[in-house]
């Protein structure tokens, strides 16, 4: 989607590149495939195919789901340039309320011959309705009075977390809340002496549902174009006639939907859920964000992938390192492209 | 003589502790194409934004085809038949031409004849039709901002110095452009630094200095008087000739 700043304008470009020219824009221009084949490849090198197979599924599952968490923390940080960090709490605000909703629905006695898997679906879609409202309200009382100040957004959005925090321990408690997946999701496929998870390749499924959602919104809609336009120069949106300030509420509320569906997910993921949750991958959202460009979607997938196939292929090689190996990761990206994988263009 | 279209009343604008426009009286008539000169720093960009509110008046009122804007918000401003051009043109690079045409018009579906009116105005848009704009010459997003900001039917446009850093070639061609406009009973209201260009295109001239305009009358006259021109603007038509 977005372009490297070093394009050149239409009338410039009579002279013809040589062949390694062509190559190294080729990678300047899509750092994205290099570094997620070279992240696969060095997988490769240090272990049995066989493993790396069976990891490179739960890294990308890992990775989707991570995508899932952070795609909408930088979505708004793309559109409205701000810093939300009770992000972490949306996600856990999502995987208990989602948890909550499936738990109590799987023990409903009208619905005992629904299969599991389908109940699924509502869990996440009173997820979805809860976390965006939450998410709306966050906008209007905490964010809104903060817009263009990056260290006050850090301070009331870390205190708004805090808050929620706590209420999620005023209304589940402070203890670890067991979610057992659906019996469909269960288990592993077995291919060629190699085990899959069944809940891994759901989330892959799931997580690449959401990203070619997004996608479609936002190259195919009206919706997605002032967006695409807004992350550029949101004054110009609003010159053109645009209540750009609406695109933000709404932008808000879906971004913290969409983490609070990622909480869901890494909910069953864990098969547990508790109150650090989101705080805990917060961390690993930062570093994809980061990474990827802030603002950027795509950037923020390939970065997810990234560091879901690198912790997985550490936890197996150096379990220490595991999860320092992102950080790392995301220093040497820095070192090579300051503004991230994909760099977002503002005005 | 019929009602101007926008009036400028005792306008002051603050840009953080910066006291930029201070007291703009300003009347516009309709149908023609005024333009703003001014030194750099007179305040003639903050106007053009002051009157579509992207800087809020703190002081004065503007009143649009006989309504008090001053505290409308800017998509309710434009949304009277408003068309801006800014300074930096305001193209969405990532963008392509089409997709900066289409957040500007009001259908999801251009009006055919219209569009086709632009692009012979603009040709080398056609051009560039599915081009990510970020990658067209510095003329070529002029003539985009122009056409995104036509591609409605308005009844104002705004624009802020279209021929800065642009090549005489190129500025020959907007001058063509701003005339064909002209023929449309658009009102006008300009910003320009070259006073060739100015001079070329305008009907009515309004100088500005220190937040406030210092003369207001028509641009024949201040053409032809070159006494004037020093006087307000520091040069002489025969040098920009």
């Amino acid at each position: 989607m977005p372009m490297p700043e070093s394009q050149t304008t239409l009338s410039t470009q009579a002279q013809r590149p040589s062949g390694l020219a062509k190559l190294r824009a080729a990678l300047d221009a899509r750092p994205h495939y290099l570094l997620l084949a070279l992240v696969a490849a060095i997988g490769l090198v240090i272990m049995p195919w066989h493993v790396w197979l069976s990891l490179t599924v739960a890294g990308l599952a890992m990775g989707l789901i991570l995508f899932v968490v952070s795609s909408g923390m930088t979505l708004i940080f793309g559109l409205m340039g701000v810093l939300n960090l009770a992000h972490g709490a949306f996600i856990t605000v999502g995987a208990y309320v989602g948890g909550t909703a499936f738990l109590m629905l799987s023990g409903w006695g009208p619905l005992a011959a629904v299969s599991q898997a389908l109940l699924i679906f509502p869990a996440a879609l009173a997820t979805l309705a809860v976390a965006g409202v939450l998410g709306f309200v966050f906008e209007r009382v905490i964010v809104k009075p903060v817009y263009d100040d990056h260290l006050r957004q850090i301070l009331v959005t870390v205190g708004g977390a805090i808050v929620i925090t706590q209420l999620i321990i005023v209304f589940w408690g402070a203890h670890e809340i067991p979610l057992p997946r659906p019996d469909i999701l269960r288990g592993a496929f077995v291919v060629g002496g190699v085990a899959f998870e069944k809940y891994r390749l759901f989330a892959v499924g799931a997580g690449l549902a959401v990203y070619w959602g997004m996608l479609a919104v936002i190259q195919y809609t009206r919706v997605g174009l002032l967006i695409r336009a807004g992350v550029e120069n949101g004054e110009m949106v609003q010159a053109l006639g645009y209540r750009i300030k609406l695109l933000f509420i709404a932008v808000f509320a879906v971004g913290s939907a969409l983490g609070a569906f990622g909480g869901v997910l890494w909910g069953f993921y864990e098969e547990l859920i508790h109150v650090e949750l989101g705080q805990q991958l917060l961390v690993d959202v930062i570093i994809v964000i980061i990474m990827g460009g802030l603002g950027s979607i795509t950037g923020c997938f390939y970065s997810a992938l990234m560091v879901g196939l690198l912790t997985n292929y550490m936890g197996f090689v150096a379990p220490t390192f595991s999860e320092f190996s992102s950080i790392v990761l995301m220093v040497l990206v820095l070192m090579w492209r300051p503004q991230g994988l994909i760099p977002v263009v503002k005005v | 003589m019929s009602t101007p279209l926008l009036r400028m009343e005792g306008v002051h604008t603050h840009i953080g502790h910066y006291h930029i426009l201070q007291g703009v009286d300003f009347t516009l008539p309709r149908g023609a194409l005024t333009v703003l000169l001014g030194r750099n720093g007179a305040g003639k960009t903050t106007t053009l934004r002051t009157i579509i509110n992207l800087w809020q008046a703190s002081q004065g009122r503007i009143v649009f085809d006989g309504q008090d804007i001053t505290h409308w918000r800017t998509p309710k401003i434009v949304r009277q038949g408003i068309g801006y051009v800014p300074e930096n043109m305001g193209i969405f690079s990532l963008l392509t031409v089409q997709e900066n045409m289409r957040l500007a018009a009001e259908r999801r579906h251009f009006d055919e004849a219209r569009l086709a009116w632009i692009l012979r105005l603009f040709p080398a848009l056609k051009k560039f039709w599915t081009t990510p704009a970020g990658l067209l010459s510095g003329g070529q997003k002029q003539m985009l901002s122009i056409a995104r900001a036509i591609i409605e039917p308005r009844q104002f446009l705004i624009i802020d110095e279209p021929s800065k850093g642009l090549a005489p070639a190129i500025i020959k061609d907007l001058v063509q452009a701003i005339r064909e406009l002209k023929t449309t009973d658009t009102t006008i209201l300009l910003v320009e630094q070259n006073f060739s260009f100015a001079r070329a295109v305008g009907d009515h001239v309004a100088v500005m200095d220190d937040g406030r305009v210092v003369h207001a009358g028509a641009m024949a006259a201040l053409a032809d008087d070159s006494e004037l021109q020093n006087r307000l603007l520091g040069l002489s038509l025969d040098a920009h000739a």
